[in-house]
């Protein structure tokens, strides 16, 4: 008796709502028959059956929220077969007792779930917040949402371009909502043509609008990256400073999971490279809402990399007016003495996991989030050295050229004094992506590996 | 028929089109005929001196000419209005003239000096304006046409009846940005207008060696619905009309318009190309035959809208603010060094 279990219907997806059953016990199912509805946060998708046969049982009622990936959602029959309506209660957390996820169907599970999240650490509440601040729980994506609509409604010169950021309701669906409250005048669908659309982006920004282009993700922005360095960037260099070009260019940067070399790629190295360029890669929902309006509201182009992993991740947002973080500025995010771990974007998440850890040894890290990396708070960093005397740099993007590198550079210079060991680096591994679950599981930092580093310059 | 040149004379509808563009001269006012003549003139005498400045060493690295292309530029200019935004290539100092920008600052840029339009840190290249809408001056082959439709996509946001022009010479036309630029620019119908100067050669090659229908650049644009006309682009008075055209049709709402000038530059691709790859007899014929300047200026005689001492009168007062603008740019002061740090960043 064949299980349907709940599908996976995007390399990220970890859970979904079974929103509908267009399937009731005792139907004959025919292969390519859509069997229910299923709500992730970013679509609506159907099902559609595979093997044949009466449907026998439905175990998860329609409306069920968090339902996990390759929970068994209902069973069809051999041909003839009686039903068997056991239906189960709906449950928050789907699978569980002998809903046993089946082994390797899914890229989110068992060995090959290199992309799961896993602990947090516990978070310094962000100074710049003030005190008695209502916060409020805010996936990354709606923050991001959020601060976009925000200054559209402040700044009519501000507008979304990008593909399918409209009528589809955004790829990984950032701009949900935002057609309808803002027009197609405003929420721009262009074809999947990077290198124009980015130019014409451009050309809009020296005009004085103020362009939010949307990559679908920045693997796709190498074909627009000769108008964000060439004419972005440089233009007001070339004029002495008469020009201008107040554009974002954002999108998920770096790996999802399981979609192979030429789509996970950091380039946060890439863009902090270049003068001009300013480039920003929060963490948190409240440093990306409070970035993001940084970033539209700077005069300059800002490079702004999400990480489609953290999209659906919550967090707390302060629930203030207008939320600003400014550009340029790190943050503590754990106080420690024994050790400075710097890392940013999803880093953060290996490392404020491996903070925790060492914790549970008695060692005391400090984790620095830089949330800029061009301009880059190198004091805030350096300051921490000199406290602690060790440092570990943390990234998921190719460790030579890299901003790890930088850091390690920028700590020699400033801390060498106060430095008891070298500065160590975790990074991605210097091979493109590789496909499978373990190999690329083997090509991303972990926070074992940032532990280790860790012990390393602590030398136990 | 005004069109005379083997070059411009050919078999097929295109000849047709060019020859009908051109037939339809009506024939410019006296005023219209002087004006040409003398911003013609400026640029053909900005150009000699700067290349002039250029063998003294007093400027720098690429110094792309635009002799023999005036034309072009200042017919398009005489069919546009104050507003209109206008972006080209590295062959960019005859747009600047023609958009009323300083001749000192240009020639001062071009020098690399601090009272250059960009203190001296753009270069022969790189120069905007703001004040006369000219957006630059873009060294990557193909860049600016994106770019100029960009503009086009803000008036059209902002909702007022400006254009911009979008020069691009027929070495870009091969560049894929260009197309997906048509096709944006198609589908938004963006008031952009594509000025496309084919001066038949793309640096060194020729154009044929390198480009599939050389000689018909703008009707890559039937692909995508975009009206296009072939011109004259050595006279004046035909770039003018289809410059009218063009105008006309992106104001009122119906998108973009293509126009391909025929056109031709006496110079090398930069100062350093000896432009071995053609003919001496090809340039002179042209210079005898089509020179804009010249054409502008027989006629003017002919009709006795001016004098030959009037016109050398207005030769040599162009000749004074040319040597005043290479006065003022060789004695201008390279930019301080504290300039190597500013402009990177736009403080809010």
């Amino acid at each position: 008796m064949p299980n349907i279990l709940m599908p996976a219907l995007s390399p990220t997806m970890e859970e979904g709502k079974l929103a509908k059953w267009l399937k009731k016990v005792g139907d004959n199912i025919k292969s390519g028959d859509v069997l229910a509805e299923i709500e992730t946060d970013k679509a609506t998708m159907e099902v559609e059956a595979v093997d044949e046969g009466p449907l026998t049982a439905i175990l998860v009622a329609e409306g069920t929220e968090n339902v996990k990936v390759n929970t068994p959602i209902a069973v069809i029959g051999e041909a003839g077969s009686a039903p068997s309506p056991t239906l189960r209660a709906p449950s928050p957390t789907g699978g569980e007792g002998d809903n046993s996820p089946a082994s390797s169907l899914s890229p989110l599970e068992g060995e090959g779930g290199s992309r799961r999240l896993t602990g947090e650490g516990a978070s310094l509440k962000d100074p710049d917040i003030p005190e008695g601040t209502e916060m409020v729980t805010m996936t990354v994506r709606e923050a991001i949402r959020a601060a976009m609509s925000e200054e559209m409604r402040r700044d009519k010169d501000v507008f979304l371009l990008g593909e399918e950021v409209g009528e589809y309701q955004g790829a990984y669906k950032i701009s949900q909502g935002m057609l309808e409250e803002f027009g197609p005048q405003r929420v721009v669908d262009t074809p999947i043509t990077e290198h124009g659309f980015t130019g014409i982006a451009t050309g809009a920004a020296f005009a004085g609008l103020k362009p939010i282009v949307e990559f679908m993700t920045f693997n796709f922005a190498m074909q627009a990256i000769d108008h964000i360095i060439n004419s972005a960037a440089k233009t007001l260099y070339m004029s002495g400073g008469q020009m201008g070009c107040p554009i974002v260019f954002r999108g998920p940067n770096g790996a999802a999971a399981r979609v192979g070399a030429q789509h996970s790629q950091d380039y946060a190295a890439w863009y902090s490279q270049i003068p001009g360029l300013k480039v920003v890669m929060p963490y948190s929902a409240a440093d990306a809402k409070g970035l993001m309006k940084s970033a539209i509201r700077d005069p300059n182009p800002v490079i702004f990399l999400e990480n489609e992993i953290l999209y659906g991740k919550s967090f707390e947002v302060p629930k203030l007016d207008d939320w600003i973080v400014p550009i340029g500025k790190a943050r503590v995010a754990r106080a420690g003495k024994h050790v400075t771990i710097v890392s940013f974007g999803i880093g953060m998440t290996y490392s404020l996991a491996a903070a925790d850890k060492l914790a549970a040894e008695g060692i005391e890290a400090e984790v620095i989030d830089l949330r800029t990396i061009r301009p880059m708070d190198f004091a805030t960093v350096i300051e921490s050295v000199k406290k602690t005397n060790r440092c570990v740099a943390v990234e998921e993007g190719y460790p030579q050229f890299s901003v790890t590198s930088e850091i390690a550079a920028q700590v020699m210079t400033h801390a060498f004094d106060y430095l008891d060991a070298p500065v160590a680096r975790v990074a991605g591994k210097d091979v493109p992506m590789p496909y499978a679950a373990n190999l690329e599981k083997l090509a991303l930092p972990n926070a074992d590996e940032v532990v280790a580093a860790v012990k390393g310059v602590l030398y136990v | 028929m005004a069109v005379k040149s083997a070059y411009i004379a050919r078999k097929g509808s295109k000849a047709e089109k060019a020859d009908r563009s051109a037939g339809k001269n009506s024939g410019f006012s006296s005023e219209e005929e002087l004006r040409a003549y003398k911003d013609m003139l400026l640029i053909r005498r900005f150009e000699e001196k700067a290349g002039q400045l250029y063998g003294m060493g007093a400027i720098g690295g690429f110094c792309h000419l635009y002799i023999g292309q005036e034309a072009v530029v200042i017919g398009m200019q005489m069919a546009v209005k104050d507003g209109d935004q206008l972006i080209t290539s590295y062959r960019d100092h005859g747009h600047m003239l023609a958009a009323g920008m300083d001749p000192k600052g240009v020639m001062a840029e071009l020098t690399g000096r601090r009272d250059g339009y960009s203190h001296g840190k753009g270069g022969s290249m790189h120069m905007f304006s703001r004040e006369k809408q000219f957006f630059g001056g873009h060294g990557i082959v193909g860049a600016q046409v994106p770019l100029g439709a960009g503009l086009a996509f803000a008036n059209k946001y902002r909702g007022n009846d400006h254009v911009a022009l979008t020069y691009y010479g027929d070495g870009a036309a091969n560049q894929g940005q260009v197309y997906e630029t048509f096709n944006i620019a198609a589908v938004w119908k963006l008031p952009v207008i594509f000025v496309i100067e084919n001066n038949r050669y793309a640096m060194g090659t020729a154009a044929p060696r390198s480009t599939a229908k050389s000689d018909h650049l703008g009707a890559r644009g039937e692909a995508f619905g975009i009206p296009s006309e072939q011109v004259d682009g050595m006279d004046v008075r035909a770039v003018k009309e289809a410059g009218d055209r063009a105008v006309e049709h992106c104001r009122s709402g119906e998108g973009p318009y293509i126009l391909e000038m025929l056109t031709y530059r006496y110079r090398g691709h930069s100062m350093s190309d000896p432009a071995k790859y053609r003919a001496k007899e090809e340039v002179q014929k042209m210079r005898e035959e089509r020179d804009p300047i010249e054409q502008v200026k027989a006629r003017i005689l002919k009709a006795g809208m001016a004098s030959e001492d009037d016109l050398k009168k207005i030769d040599a007062d162009i000749r004074v603010i040319v040597t005043e603008a290479a006065d003022f740019a060789t004695a201008s002061p390279e930019p301080d060094a504290s300039a190597l740090y500013t402009d990177i960043y736009k403080t809010a």
